[in-house]
């Protein structure tokens, strides 16, 4: 079983509408503040990604239930550049645009499962998972 | 043929509205006029009918500034684009379909009667388009005010101590903003503690953070010390665990706390006086 929905991230104020559909759903899923919060900072960080190097992409969120286990998806999608070093972008401090460079870390902390799939000159999905406990 | 268009459409009116509100009602299960009153039923369909007529006796001019009136006012009201846009082909379609049965249209004269028609559609159509997104436009110009001066000012609440409250979402512009508003306050306030409270930001993220960061940074050029107020707990865990390093922050979960320790800073403390 999944419900899913969607927004397509183009203009700065997306990543706010991402994260707002993404808090909605955490809560709808039962989510407590912590992991709520957790949840919309993922959001906002892949989101902004996509705007940052992509230019443009989409936010799907995803509800997942496994047997008595209830969670949330996250899928950041992009045709973008693609990401050539992922071992370097996973380190903290790594970035190409003068950031933190603690975003996708960042992100992999904040989720439970934390999945990249990207090729170089085709796009980048990442898929992160949070359970609910 | 636009004076006699123009007169059968007159004489006609009534039973020609009559069939436009039918066919409105046939849309949606009548969803577009549950919101609308019947009087305003009437006026709207009369005025359209009045524009109409307008179009087909008047000169170009007089018609444009007409329809630009009506259009700005649908928008106005605030009904939805699709319902107006609705409301226009349905009338035109209540008009053919009242000409069909009274035989005022054949085949000789239908192409005419037909391009006439269209003749009034089409520039009422771009007006409507227009006066609708100039409204949209001037709204989100309005809402983008409004954020503005929602963003972030400095407050001198005691000699040496300022406090910046930031409220809502900070992207790339609000982030510029308050950099500039917090470094002229401290100037101007001779500020030596500026607390920043972000009690009322949503989500602090890595960019929202780094702009705290970098803002603090030049708060500590012009001499002065900045310090982060108003972190929850839930935002404590987030900040944990995208590994920002607030080390060289004072941060505080309250702003009470905050002013408490700024005091401590400035050398002063807050003291009960006792009663005499
Ligand atoms: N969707 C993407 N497509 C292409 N490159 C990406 C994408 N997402 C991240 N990157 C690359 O990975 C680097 C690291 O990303 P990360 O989010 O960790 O840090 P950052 O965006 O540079 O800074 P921060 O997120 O801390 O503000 C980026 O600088 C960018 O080069
Ligand atoms: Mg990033």
């Amino acid at each position: 079983m999944s419900i899913e929905s969607s927004v397509d991230i183009i203009t700065e104020w997306d990543i706010v509408a991402a994260r707002q559909l993404g808090r909605n759903e955490a809560k709808e899923v039962g989510f407590g503040t912590v992991d709520q919060a957790r949840i919309t900072t993922a959001i906002s960080e892949l989101a902004r990604n996509i705007y940052l190097y992509a230019g443009k992409g989409k936010i799907t969120i995803e509800r997942i239930a496994d047997g008595a286990m209830k969670g949330i998806v996250i899928i950041a999608a992009d045709q973008g550049p693609g990401i050539p070093d992922l071992r370097k972008v996973m380190e903290d401090g790594y970035t190409t645009s003068g950031g933190l460079g603690a975003g996708m870390p960042g992100v992999k902390r904040l989720m439970d499962d934390f999945k990249v799939d990207t090729e170089v000159g085709v796009g980048t999905t990442i898929t992160a998972t949070k359970w609910l406990r | 043929m636009n004076v006699t268009l123009a007169s059968y459409i007159r004489e006609n009116l009534n039973p020609i509205l009559e069939s436009w509100k039918q066919f409105m009602e046939e849309e949606e299960e009548g969803k577009f006029f549950q919101i609308m009153s019947d009087d305003m039923i009437d006026s709207t369909a009369h005025e359209l009918g009045e524009l109409m007529i307008f179009s087909l006796t008047e000169n170009n001019q007089e018609f444009a500034r007409k329809v630009e009136e009506f259009s700005v006012k649908m928008a106005r009201h605030g009904w939805s684009i699709s319902f107006v846009m609705k409301a226009l082909t349905n009338f035109t379609e209540a008009i053919y379909h009242h000409m069909g049965q009274t035989g005022f249209l054949n085949d000789n004269n239908s192409g005419n009667y037909i391009r006439l028609i269209n003749n009034w559609l089409t520039p009422l159509n771009h007006s409507i388009v227009e006066a609708y997104s100039k409204t949209w436009e001037r709204t989100v110009q309005l809402q983008k005010m409004a954020l503005q001066e929602l963003s972030a000012s400095l407050i001198p609440v005691f000699d040496k101590i300022s406090v910046m409250p930031l409220v809502g979402t900070i992207d790339t512009e609000r982030a510029k903003l308050i950099m500039e508003n917090l470094l002229q306050g401290v100037v101007k306030h001779r500020s030596e503690v500026v607390l920043l409270d972000i009690t009322g930001v949503p989500v602090v993220d890595t960019m929202v953070a780094h702009h705290i960061i970098q803002a603090a940074d030049a708060v500590r050029l012009v001499g002065a010390k900045c310090m982060l107020v108003g972190i929850r707990p839930e935002i404590a865990q987030t900040i944990v665990a995208l590994g920002i390093n607030l080390n060289d922050f004072t941060t505080t979960s309250t702003l009470q706390r905050g002013m408490e320790q700024a005091l401590a800073i400035t050398n002063r403390q807050i003291v009960e006086v006792e009663e005499q």
